[in-house]
């Protein structure tokens, strides 16, 4: 079995996003960057497919050559392969993005493609179905429990309010979700042993960006809330506010 | 979620920025054992005045035990920054577990390596790597302490080997150890010898009554005519200056350790005095807390910028006892001093076991006294600033 994990670098979440001079990207200096949380699970899953059924595994990204960093975190939880699809631009959008790895995916032929279900940065959770009908593989997202036997595969993914489960077979595109399983902490035998790992680059076959970022923001600063001190003598006060000034009721 | 990804912690002069990426990834990953591993049950430990054994085959899997040795021996051949940051995040778990790590790592599977035949290397070291051996290090005697060049426990040549006659005291991981290296004299020089549990003539009972250390075991050695096997002296070990030289790779790690120990206090100090509020306002706000909340971030950013350069050098090969000293000295001080200023930051909370601090505060205690006191590190550095020597 062949297995291809789809992985992002993306500013870890503790970082306060500053917007930078040309006001459509973000200010990287003091940012770290991490393997996006959801592609953990994507790795995890990968891996223990190595594990089980020894299946073959290769991290793929698409980006600069900063974004290697996130094949290398793959490789130290135990991804065997890597390959980065090189791009001219640091800013790619979704769509550029999909074309690329489905180039790669028609031509490496995998049983099983890994991703998150979403990435932290842009949260735009479009590549998953946007990789499906780019390469005409089904998929399936937002993925809590995945079973792989005999090609038959059966996927438990969250839906409003309940789950939902689907049965299909390979190959299959999966968007992982949190609750697939724990993404395992590398050892320090695995972070030596990727350090010894080559990523293979390749030039993106895909250049063009549909989408054009024209501004970024900050969400406004919330308001400082306010307290009202008088007990149950407040209330005429409360709702008077509410319907004045928050204008909720 | 975010196995990966790097809690913050304190480091204000981005230090950050100087490390190879497997050495923050190494970090990264020993603080989160230390987050989903050591966090959870240390206090329950620490009260039972018990060493948490279910962390030893973890923390083989993890890599801790020896990882700068050559990979044939079990070891990973990573760096010493790389590894001062694992002594770093481990105490920030607790000392306890620290001083476990330490003792396996530079106090048994150094002199191994490095006094040790090649067959001594191999029957030892790969299972000291893999948690399946536990080693202790036996210096300190009840009446030799800041002064191990006076030890009493001695070693006698025979026929078939060496009988050892002496005792042992303060010594981590001792009942619990599967092999001993111990120092004796051999002839009037101190020799080490590998002294292996169930030995006829040794045992190693459990020290009770700690304050301190508490989620460690530490143990008396007694050795009556306990008969060691020819092939257990460790043939290159000459002298007192052996076993020093033990004490240097340990000290090493006990200046990150410390400096940890000093984050965690800081970090917790500074969490709650922003979140307790005092006549209106948070504690965090009145200028005697930020004077402290300053202090202590400078001694820790002091303390993080002596380990590093300690670090390069020691990876450089050029690294001397006595700057080891150094570090060692100023930051159990240091650490010493925030703790106490963490817990009365808390104020009544500082003393309960829901906050770490007062068991960091505890543990430092040891932690200061063991591996050379203050005082021994001034005197060292006294006659390396002077050439003379006030203690011998
Ligand atoms: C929890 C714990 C774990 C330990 N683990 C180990 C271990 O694994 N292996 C091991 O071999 N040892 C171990 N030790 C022992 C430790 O290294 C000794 O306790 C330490 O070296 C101090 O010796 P001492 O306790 O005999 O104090 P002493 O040497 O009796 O010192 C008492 C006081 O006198 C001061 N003093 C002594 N000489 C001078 C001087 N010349 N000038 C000024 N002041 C002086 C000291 O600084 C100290 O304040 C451990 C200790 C503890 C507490």
């Amino acid at each position: 079995m062949k297995v291809i994990v789809c992985v992002s670098l993306v500013p870890d979440s503790t970082t306060k996003v500053k917007i930078a001079q040309d006001g459509k990207s973000i200010d990287e200096s003091g940012v770290q960057f991490i393997l996006n949380p959801y592609d953990e699970f994507a790795v995890e899953e990968a891996v223990s497919l190595k594990e089980k059924l020894n299946a073959e595994t290769l991290a793929v990204t698409v980006g600069t050559d900063k974004a290697t960093e996130a094949v290398k975190k793959a490789f130290q939880m135990g991804i065997e392969n890597g390959v980065l699809i090189k791009t001219d631009n640091e800013i790619v959008d979704t769509y550029s993005v999909a074309k690329n790895l489905a180039d790669f995916i028609n031509e490496q032929k995998p049983d099983l493609v890994l991703l998150g279900k979403q990435s932290i940065d842009f949260d735009s959770s479009a590549l998953p179905s946007m990789l499906s009908e780019l390469t005409g593989i089904p998929s399936v997202n937002v993925v809590v429990k995945l079973t792989i036997g005999d090609n038959k595969v059966t996927a438990e993914k969250e839906i409003e309010g309940g789950q939902e489960i689907i049965s299909t077979t390979l190959p299959v595109i999966i968007g992982t979700q949190k609750g697939i399983n724990t993404p395992r902490y590398p050892n320090l035998k695995s972070i030596m042993a990727a350090k010894k790992k080559n990523v293979e680059t390749r030039h993106s076959t895909y250049n063009e960006n549909a989408t054009e970022i024209i501004k970024m923001e900050l969400p406004p600063i919330k308001g400082k809330g306010k307290i009202l001190t008088d007990g149950a003598n407040s209330v005429p006060e409360l709702v008077k506010l509410l319907r004045e000034e928050a204008k909720v009721i | 979620m975010q196995a990966l990804s790097s809690i913050k912690a304190t480091d204000y002069y981005n230090l950050e920025d100087l490390y190879t990426e497997e050495e923050k990834s190494i970090r990264d990953t020993v603080r989160e054992f230390v987050k989903e591993e050591v966090f959870p049950i240390i206090e329950k430990f620490n009260q039972e005045m018990k060493f948490p054994t279910e962390l030893i085959p973890k923390m083989a899997e993890l890599g801790v035990f020896g990882p700068t040795l050559p990979e044939q021996y079990g070891g990973m051949g990573i760096s010493n920054i790389a590894y001062g940051l694992i002594m770093q995040e481990l105490e920030r778990g607790d000392s306890g577990v620290r001083s476990f790590a330490s003792v396996q790592s530079a106090l048994v599977m150094y002199p191994i390596y490095t006094f040790g035949s090649e067959e001594q290397r191999m029957k030892y070291l790969p299972k000291l790597a893999t948690g399946e051996l536990i080693g202790c290090f036996g210096l300190t005697e009840p009446d030799f302490g800041s002064n191990p060049g006076g030890m009493i426990t001695k070693a006698e040549k025979v026929d078939s080997g060496y009988i050892l006659n002496g005792a042992k005291m303060w010594i981590t991981n001792g009942t619990i150890a599967d092999v001993a290296v111990v120092w004796a004299k051999l002839d009037g020089k101190v020799r080490g010898f590998l002294v292996e549990k169930g030995t006829k003539g040794f045992s190693a009972p459990e020290m009770k009554g700690k304050l301190s250390l508490r989620a460690s075991v530490t143990s008396e050695l007694v050795f009556e005519d306990c008969l060691i096997p020819e092939e257990n002296l460790l043939p290159n070990s000459t002298g007192l200056k052996s076993p020093l030289m033990c004490l240097t790779q340990a000290r090493f790690g006990i200046a990150w350790g410390t400096t940890g120990l000093a984050m965690a206090c800081y970090e917790a100090a500074l969490n709650y005095s922003l979140s307790r509020v005092q006549f209106g306002k948070p504690i965090a706000s009145f200028q005697i807390t930020q004077e402290k909340l300053a202090y202590m971030l400078t001694e820790i950013t002091k303390a993080q910028l002596l380990n590093y350069r300690l670090a390069q050098l020691k990876d450089a090969g050029i690294m001397r006892p006595q700057q080891v000293s150094l570090a060692k000295r100023n930051n159990c001080e240091i650490a010493k001093i925030i703790a106490s200023m963490a817990r009365e930051m808390l104020g009544a909370n500082g003393i309960l076991d829901e906050y770490p601090v007062m068991r960091h505060q505890n543990n430092i205690e040891s932690v200061k006294t063991y591996e050379g006191t203050h005082e021994m590190h001034t005197l060292i550095l006294g006659e390396d600033i002077t050439g003379i020597s006030a203690f011998e």
